[in-house]
């Protein structure tokens, strides 16, 4: 098997005075999505910030493109190919959506002037995103405040895409979603995998991430209690039971 | 009565042009950064200073405009990435550190400068008296210096919505962390938004070095009027600073000029209520 695009390596991470992170290690390839599950509070939005350089872990190592990240800042970890989808969407919500969505293309974000887009891959502009988010299209002007939830979630992603990125980081983009909603984010994961980039989704949404993950972790109390893909997830009930209160046996 | 009525509007109005600038700058470095700089008072008094001195040896008011608020974006940088950068998010630190840069840069100012008030000497044109219509005499000066605060006005409020780099301003002020997250550097963002402010600070002490006068202790009374247009205003918001310069300085001049005894009441008691109906000021938002 080639290189990962990301690799975690038991990385401790703490949050102010909390051990959050114990040492937990993971790997992505590309055009892959990996999905991190767990309970509330065990350390999933931890875990996107440790690889993106927002909080940093104290020990072990994040390597990215064969690079190691250790004393990036978010702003270099970020113009080497990852993009972020944070929890509670955080978009600008003073800037319209053409602002927010060309935030990531303004020459400040890409002072070495053309990022991504290695050949073979789809280039993600304004046009593309909005083709693919029609709803967005109809609000381009609208100030992102005044954007539904829904309409939030979509240009959270939109705006990731924008950046042409490797690597995707995506912290429960289901979260206070309608099941209607939950299912265009799992069209929008495939069809963005299909188009080479991967994704790391962290969630407690057990349905969207089984449907979409290739392989899937299990995070406890800071520590992976399980790794393996969806198939063998079915069939650890215990793991199922304790650790994400679904009754295993099968999909 | 209307006559007078008339020219005190004026005369806040060329105040509150003076004050936008100030205040601009002051607003627009404490939303991206959260950094609060008492020393812009200072600023405006080292860079009116400078201006005085450039104006007296060029012979050119345009110079001293110019190389007053450089100067100023100069030290400016200086202060922020050797003092400021290290107090962190430490408004108390900052408050404290801003305040003693400020008296060490008055009494700079006083050894070199001196105790008396100084004008920055205007060119002839600027000088003297004009009719406006309706048969009203006003100094030519004041009334082009409203001019002169529209149209910086007018541009910053260009480049703050109309631009890519005003946007990525704005995205910092609404979420610096994110921004940092899609890829900018918001620290070096903040350089080119800390020398914009630097340097309206600087050339509002050359403009109004002109007619208020220049004295060791003016950077404190600036300071606190800009600071006024800046809590009315809404911390962060350069609308805010717009409207705030324009409350204040009409405020300002019906004040001294119906309420002498109590011109500072005039100023602070309609800012005290503002506070309690709008705690975040009038353009100020939830954070």
């Amino acid at each position: 098997m080639s290189e990962p695009l990301l690799s975690v390596r038991e990385i401790h991470t703490y949050y102010g005075d909390s051990y959050v992170l114990q040492g937990v290690s993971l790997d992505l390839h590309e055009g892959r999505i990996v999905a991190i599950l767990g309970r509330n509070g065990m350390g999933k939005t931890t875990l996107i910030r440790s690889v993106a350089g927002l909080t940093p872990p104290r020990e072990g190592d994040v390597i990215f493109k064969g690079r190691s990240l250790r004393g990036q800042p978010p702003y270099a970890i970020a113009q080497q190919g990852m993009a972020i989808v944070p929890q509670g969407r955080r978009i600008f919500r003073s800037l319209s959506v053409r602002e927010n969505l060309l935030l990531p293309t303004s020459r400040l974000a890409r002072p070495s002037g053309a990022a991504a887009a290695d050949g073979q891959r789809k280039v993600w502009d304004l046009d593309e995103v909005l083709k693919e988010f029609p709803q967005l299209a109809e609000r381009i002007d609208h100030p992102g405040a005044a954007l539904s939830g829904g309409e939030q979630q979509m240009l959270a992603v939109g705006r990731a895409l924008m950046a042409n990125p490797d690597l995707i980081l995506m912290d429960e983009p289901s979260e206070g979603l309608a099941p209607r909603l939950v299912q265009q984010i799992e069209e929008i994961m495939k069809n963005v995998r299909e188009h080479g980039h991967a994704i790391l989704l962290v969630e407690q949404n057990f349905a969207l991430a089984m449907a979409v993950a290739d392989f899937i972790y299990v995070v406890a109390s800071g520590r992976f209690v399980f790794h393996g893909t969806p198939q063998e997830l079915w069939g650890a009930a215990e793991i199922l039971d304790h650790h994400l209160g679904v009754s295993g046996g099968g999909p | 009565m209307t006559t007078s009525a008339i020219l005190q509007a004026i005369n806040g109005t060329s105040l509150a042009a003076l004050l936008f600038l100030l205040a601009s700058g002051f607003t627009l470095t404490f939303g991206l950064m959260r950094v609060v700089n008492m020393a812009h008072g200072a600023y405006y008094l080292l860079g009116g200073y400078i201006g005085l001195s450039l104006a007296e040896r060029t012979g050119s008011f345009a110079v001293a405009i110019v190389g007053g608020g450089a100067s100023i974006v100069v030290l400016g940088y200086l202060i922020d990435r050797f003092l400021i950068r290290h107090t962190g998010d430490n408004h108390l630190a900052q408050v404290l550190l801003t305040v003693g840069v400020a008296f060490i840069i008055g009494d700079v100012a006083l050894a070199i400068w001196g105790g008396d008030a100084l004008k920055v000497p205007v060119p002839p044109f600027l000088r003297g008296a004009m009719e406006l219509p309706g048969g009203l005499v006003y100094p030519t000066y004041r009334f082009v210096l409203i001019l002169f605060g529209v149209f910086v006005g007018a541009v910053l409020w260009v480049l703050y919505r109309k631009t890519q780099i005003g946007a990525v301003v704005r995205a910092g002020v609404d979420d610096r962390e994110q921004v940092s997250a899609t890829g900018i550097d918001v620290d070096r963002l903040f350089v080119l938004v800390s020398a914009v402010a630097s340097f309206l600070a600087g050339m509002a002490g050359v403009v109004g070095g002109a007619f208020l006068a220049l004295y060791p202790g003016a950077e404190w009374e600036i300071l606190v009027v800009a600071l006024v247009v800046v809590i009315v205003g809404g911390l962060g918001s350069l609308e805010g600073a717009m409207v705030g310069a324009l409350i204040v300085g009409l405020l300002d001049a019906y004040g001294r000029w119906l309420l002498p005894e109590f011109s500072y009441f005039v100023l602070f008691g309609p800012m005290a209520v503002l506070l309690l109906v709008r705690p975040r000021g009038i353009f100020g938002r939830e954070s």
